[in-house]
């Protein structure tokens, strides 16, 4: 098994390779075109700005050769919401590979705090990536934004309203919640996106 | 739902735990990993390392702890303790750790948390304050461990910090802290229905009622302790039914 890393300007990288060693498994951590395109798995991880992140992709045409990837593609947190069609975070043209909109969360309530950060549930499961993760398990999320529902969504969760905790279109897989720290549902989470 | 978070806090000198801890699971009471491990186990929904080591080998030693400890946790943790530059954050950020927590380096130059915040994203920017209440009634910042007062109100700094970047308030109340009384129900309350960022409040937390009272009345996003569940006065997973019991959204 032959797992990439995509190394880009944003965070949490480490923390995914990390993860991936604790549950046995190895990654290459790349910007490599050629190892990109060869490896069996890509993790297109990320905390950060989407706009920052958009351009450092482009000016190395990453954006291209992400959305052209044939293998199965697991984007996090910005990662996934890199993968939607456009961001409300400044204005940002994205990859387009889900259809879904990434907005901001708003609210006049001044008992939600903005970004959501913590444990949440994540229901409604339709996907391979969630075989033996219960219904309503928690995961940790912190962000934001978020993508809005429609026909990507393998997965639901509500802060303020509900929202796609998870996205699966063909080969491409996104989770707004961060497995690498989702004790062990996110573990299982990872386990099934390597056994695809 | 989102839940709130119990956080085990953790004080580190020269690489082990300063608190003596009695555990039978344990191998080893004094590493810090292998206590972190079985609090994640327990349920903890986030971890907090202090570092109070005092030397110049420190950062070396704390990077190379918490490299240690993202490869074995698999749940969010922050770390702090003497944290003033970039380079000290990125290289925390680095080996694993999710979020760093500053303190006096930040009263001092309060423009770090800009930095801070826009380099490696206000999430991950947790401002610890430690608070007492004096006898004009009044909230006031102390420093440096709480040894040093100054003139300005926690609600005033608390506000400034959150301008300025910080993604979550760390607060402390030292008229609280070691007595198990409970938390400071008041001021949390105020710093969290007037910012908005999560408050995790500490100090003072003694049985599983103030947990409770933290979360509801104090509206507490997390609450953080620390001896209580080193000398198992109160088992993380008893804690957690109680609070859910109760009607406390929490995660089981």
């Amino acid at each position: 098994m032959n797992t990439v890393i995509i190394q880009y300007n944003a965070g949490n990288i480490q923390s995914v390779l990390y993860a991936l060693e604790r549950i046995g498994m190895t990654a290459v951590v790349t910007d490599d075109p050629t190892l990109i395109q060869s490896a069996d798995k890509v993790i297109f991880p990320g905390v950060g700005e989407a706009s920052t992140a958009m351009q450092y992709l482009k000016e190395r045409n990453l954006d291209v050769l992400i959305s052209e990837l044939k293998q199965p593609v697991l984007g996090i947190c910005l990662g996934m919401q890199l993968m939607c069609r456009h961001s409300e975070e400044n204005n940002t043209p994205c990859l387009g590979i889900f259809d879904e909109q990434v907005q901001k969360f708003t609210t006049s309530l001044p008992t939600l705090k903005i970004p959501q950060m913590g444990w949440n549930t994540i229901g409604d499961l339709r996907s391979d990536l969630f075989t033996s993760v219960p219904e309503n398990s928690f995961a940790y999320f912190v962000h934001g934004y978020y993508a809005t529902l429609g026909k990507h969504t393998i997965a639901k969760t509500d802060y303020i309203q509900t929202y796609s905790a998870a996205l699966q279109k063909n080969n491409f897989y996104g989770v707004q919640f961060h497995p690498e720290k989702s004790a062990l549902v996110g573990e299982q989470i990872i386990k099934n996106f390597i056994a695809l | 739902m989102l839940t709130k978070r119990i956080i085990p806090c953790l004080d580190i000198k020269d690489g082990r735990t300063v608190k003596g801890v009695n555990f039978a699971e344990l191998r080893d009471a004094g590493d810090p990993i292998e206590l972190a491990a079985l609090y994640a186990l327990q349920g903890a929904d986030e971890l907090v390392f202090l570092d109070i080591t005092a030397t110049v080998e420190k950062r070396k030693t704390l990077s190379e702890l918490v490299n240690k400890i993202a490869h074995k946790i698999n749940i969010p943790f922050t770390v702090g303790g003497g944290i003033k530059t970039e380079e000290d954050v990125s290289v925390l950020l680095q080996n694993g750790a999710d979020k760093i927590s500053i303190n006096t380096a930040a009263y001092m130059d309060p423009t770090i948390i800009k930095s801070f915040a826009k380099n490696f994203g206000s999430q991950c920017v947790v401002l610890a304050i430690d608070t007492k209440c004096e006898a004009d009634g009044k909230w006031y910042v102390y420093l440096n461990g709480g040894r040093q007062k100054t003139d300005t109100l926690t609600t005033e700094w608390a506000k400034k910090a959150v301008d300025l970047g910080a993604g979550e308030i760390l607060l402390t109340s030292m008229n609280h802290d070691g007595t198990k009384q409970g938390f400071a129900l008041d001021i949390t309350a105020t710093l969290s229905s007037t910012l908005p960022v999560p408050i995790i409040a500490s100090g003072g937390g003694g049985e599983s009622a103030h947990f409770y009272d933290v979360f509801t009345t104090g509206k507490a996003d997390a609450a953080l302790a620390a001896s209580i569940f080193h000398y198992k006065e109160l088992a993380i997973p008893d804690l957690k039914q109680y609070l859910n019991n109760k009607g406390i959204s929490i995660r089981l």
